[in-house]
């Protein structure tokens, strides 16, 4: 077989750093995947999926009154109205399929938000097999609806109590369950994350946003947008829309959490205010203390809550090729309703992101944007309610 | 380099020279008959003081090495023992230098082998985390998350500052794998005994036996099985295959579930002396 190798790095960034118990595993997993990601039978099957279980393609939906709001054309990818309401689900039914295919019977994956979770739940009782997923407690507290969602589709969801019962700590458990049962199970990881070849197989599994959203920009306007916008927590949904665009000339933000703020310290913001390190098994860019400890990340936003990224955004951030900025919840929170009136959309509080930072971002200048709505809001309604009370006083 | 401080070390770090008192280790308890004991001991836990106390128990109860776990954040090879031993480390404020107090209180007597995550030492810096170990007295360092391809400057770091790099090897390492890495290991083989993180297990798996030859006969420096094992009968049916035993979890677990610190020098002590006894003529 001579298919392209997966990449285990991007520039400095990437690699392995995980027990030796999991090599063996990773060397499977990246040549099943580059075996599969050149496989048309595969890719026919996938496709197939993305079609008419998921309800690909997503619209590329012009957002008139947001953008006379803000004085720019802006379109939005609608990966909200994906099934189960994100992009998460692109990745779990495409690593859940080749995992069936690679013979595993029982899926681990981790959720922060738990749009993952769902979204692997979801994908394993399609394909009938049994899932388990980790989750924080203080998530499993905030995003009630979609544990509810997970028990239902089957799924049993182990909650975590290390740490600050976040995504990391459920990420750590969901890896240590892999170490132990690495024979029967296969790790469907929730972001463009861990180590190789996870974040080249994540993003090969989300380009196909930005690959209909460029396709979709072309048609609808005959050119490319001048600039791609998305949210950033661990990196799934904007390397999947950056990736179609790096070679094109057309400006890519991410925007991080910046939580209570950059100085407060209490923030998601691994590229803003990180530093090169250790996470899960990759090298990138992380939010660690003096000694190396890594340190609670902050966000409204249980899906930006992590203090860790993807190693490409590290790279593309070193070499300039995207700019990653970031907001606090304050102006997530005011975007969500704000877009929610504009709109009739109500996003997640994790897309919410993007949208503020373009609030306040729109120079006057020819072309479009397209910013990636990456998941809808319903999840957050409790959490974002209660927050805009306390606001408005 | 650290500025030179007073060293409790029996020797400076020179290349090879934490491999060597590592050899001399196995050696000395190969000479007596039987297989080496490696404690492990999380380091400044659940304080620095008693950091020391245990590394103290640990020598004076005759363990041959000792592997000094260096708190972390996110030790991803490490169950819940171990895991909640470290964050309760960190919670009282450990850092690197209080952890490295428990070798600088032993390490003149037997060679302290650290236990650390790849992290920690890139954040520190290569090559002062190696400078800070070795003026601590270690012989070498084990890290988990640092397998085989990965890390050339932190193994060279290491290098320098006369630190011996223990590579693991685990049940799921394909054989090709298994031969370079143990033709490459310096001071020991760590096997990793079940497929699985840190803590203990009622049963060792039977394929053991096999994969402990194989690195045996594929390394040029000896063999030491850890993970799980926490019985003296374990203890006993691992010297008959191995060079070395390594007990962690159940150790931690006695540490923490002890009221006080006496009580937890005295039941590390007592397991320690079943553990010797249980190793006699291996
Ligand atoms: C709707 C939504 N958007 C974004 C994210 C952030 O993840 P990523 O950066 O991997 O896209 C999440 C994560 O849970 C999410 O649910």
């Amino acid at each position: 077989m001579s298919a392209p190798a997966v990449e285990e790095r991007f520039g400095r960034y990437g690699g392995r750093f995980v027990p030796e118990t999991l090599i063996s595993a990773l060397d499977d997993l990246s040549a099943a995947w580059a075996a599969a990601r050149s496989d048309t039978v595969f890719q026919d099957e996938l496709s197939a999926l993305l079609r008419d279980f998921v309800g690909r393609p997503t619209p590329l939906y012009p957002a008139e009154r947001l953008s006379e709001r803000i004085g720019r054309r802006v379109y939005l990818k609608r990966e909200d109205l994906c099934h189960t309401g994100a992009h998460k689900i692109n990745n779990a039914v495409g690593q859940t399929l080749l995992a069936k295919q690679m013979g595993k019977t029982r899926i681990i994956a981790e959720t922060g938000a738990g749009q993952h979770g769902v979204a692997t739940a979801t994908a394993c009782a399609l394909m009938g097999l049994d899932c388990v997923v980790y989750m924080g407690s203080e998530d499993i507290r905030r995003q009630a609806p979609n544990v509810a969602r997970m028990n239902l589709l089957g799924a049993k969801v182990e909650p975590v109590e290390a740490g600050a019962r976040t995504l990391k700590e459920a990420v750590s458990a969901a890896i240590r369950d892999w170490v132990a049962n690495v024979a029967d199970s296969h790790y469907v990881i929730g972001s463009a994350v861990g180590p190789a070849p996870y974040p080249a197989m994540v993003r090969d599994l989300q380009r196909v946003i930005g690959d209909e959203a460029r396709s979709q920009s072309l048609e609808a306007e005959g050119a490319l947008p001048k600039r791609v916008i998305a949210c950033v927590g661990g990196g799934s949904n904007s390397i999947g829309t950056f990736y179609a665009f790096l070679d094109d000339p057309v400006e890519l933000v991410g925007v991080e959490a910046a939580g209570e703020g950059l100085e407060s310290g209490r923030h998601g913001a691994s590229l803003s205010a990180g530093s090169t390190g250790i996470l899960h098994g990759a090298l990138s860019s992380v939010l660690a203390d003096d000694q190396g400890q890594i340190l609670e990340a902050h966000s409204v936003s249980a899906g930006l809550d992590y203090p860790g990224v993807g190693p490409e955004h590290a790279h593309l951030r070193d070499t300039g090729r995207a700019t990653y900025v970031s907001v606090t919840d304050t102006q997530a929170l005011l975007a969500f309703r704000e877009v929610a009136r504009l709109e009739g959309i109500i996003p997640a509080l994790e897309s919410s992101h993007a949208i503020a930072w373009l609030l306040e971002n729109a120079p006057e200048s020819a072309g479009f944007d397209v910013l990636c709505l990456s998941g809808r809001g319903d999840k957050d309604l409790d959490e974002a309610t209660a927050k805009l009370a306390e606001l408005d006083g | 380099m650290a500025e030179a401080a007073p060293t409790t070390a029996s020797s400076a770090p020179s290349p090879a020279a934490g491999a060597d008192r590592i050899a001399a280790a196995f050696a000395a308890a190969r000479h007596d008959g039987r297989a080496a004991l490696m404690p492990y001991m999380m380091g400044a836990f659940p304080d620095a003081g008693s950091g020391r106390r245990i590394a103290r128990v640990y020598s004076d109860a005759g363990a041959d090495l000792v592997e000094l776990g260096i708190p972390f954040s996110d030790p991803l090879a490490d169950g819940p023992v171990i895991h909640a031993a470290a964050t309760a480390a960190l919670q009282a404020g450990a850092t690197l230098e209080s952890a490295l107090e428990a070798c600088r209180e032993i390490a003149s007597e037997i060679p302290v082998v650290a236990m650390c995550y790849s992290n920690m030492i890139l954040s520190t810096g290569e090559d002062e985390f190696a400078s800070r170990l070795a003026e601590a007295g270690a012989a070498g360092a084990i890290i988990p998350d640092l397998p085989l391809g990965e890390g050339a400057e932190i193994k060279e770091a290491m290098a320098v500052h006369g630190l011996a790099v223990v590579p693991l090897i685990a049940p799921t390492t394909s054989p090709e794998r298994r031969r370079e890495i143990c033709a490459g290991a310096e001071g020991f083989v760590y096997l990793v005994s079940t497929t699985g993180v840190t803590g203990e297990r009622a049963e060792l798996p039977p394929e053991l036996e096999d994969l402990a030859a194989s690195a045996r006969e594929e390394s040029g420096v000896p063999v030491a099985v850890g993970f799980g094992i926490s019985t003296p009968a374990q203890i006993a049916s691992i010297a008959a295959i191995a060079d070395g035993v390594i007990v962690g979890s159940r150790l931690v677990r006695a540490v923490q579930d002890a009221g006080d610190l006496e009580s937890a020098a005295v039941a590390v002590s007592e397991f320690l002396a079943a553990a010797r006894e249980a190793l006699e003529g291996s």
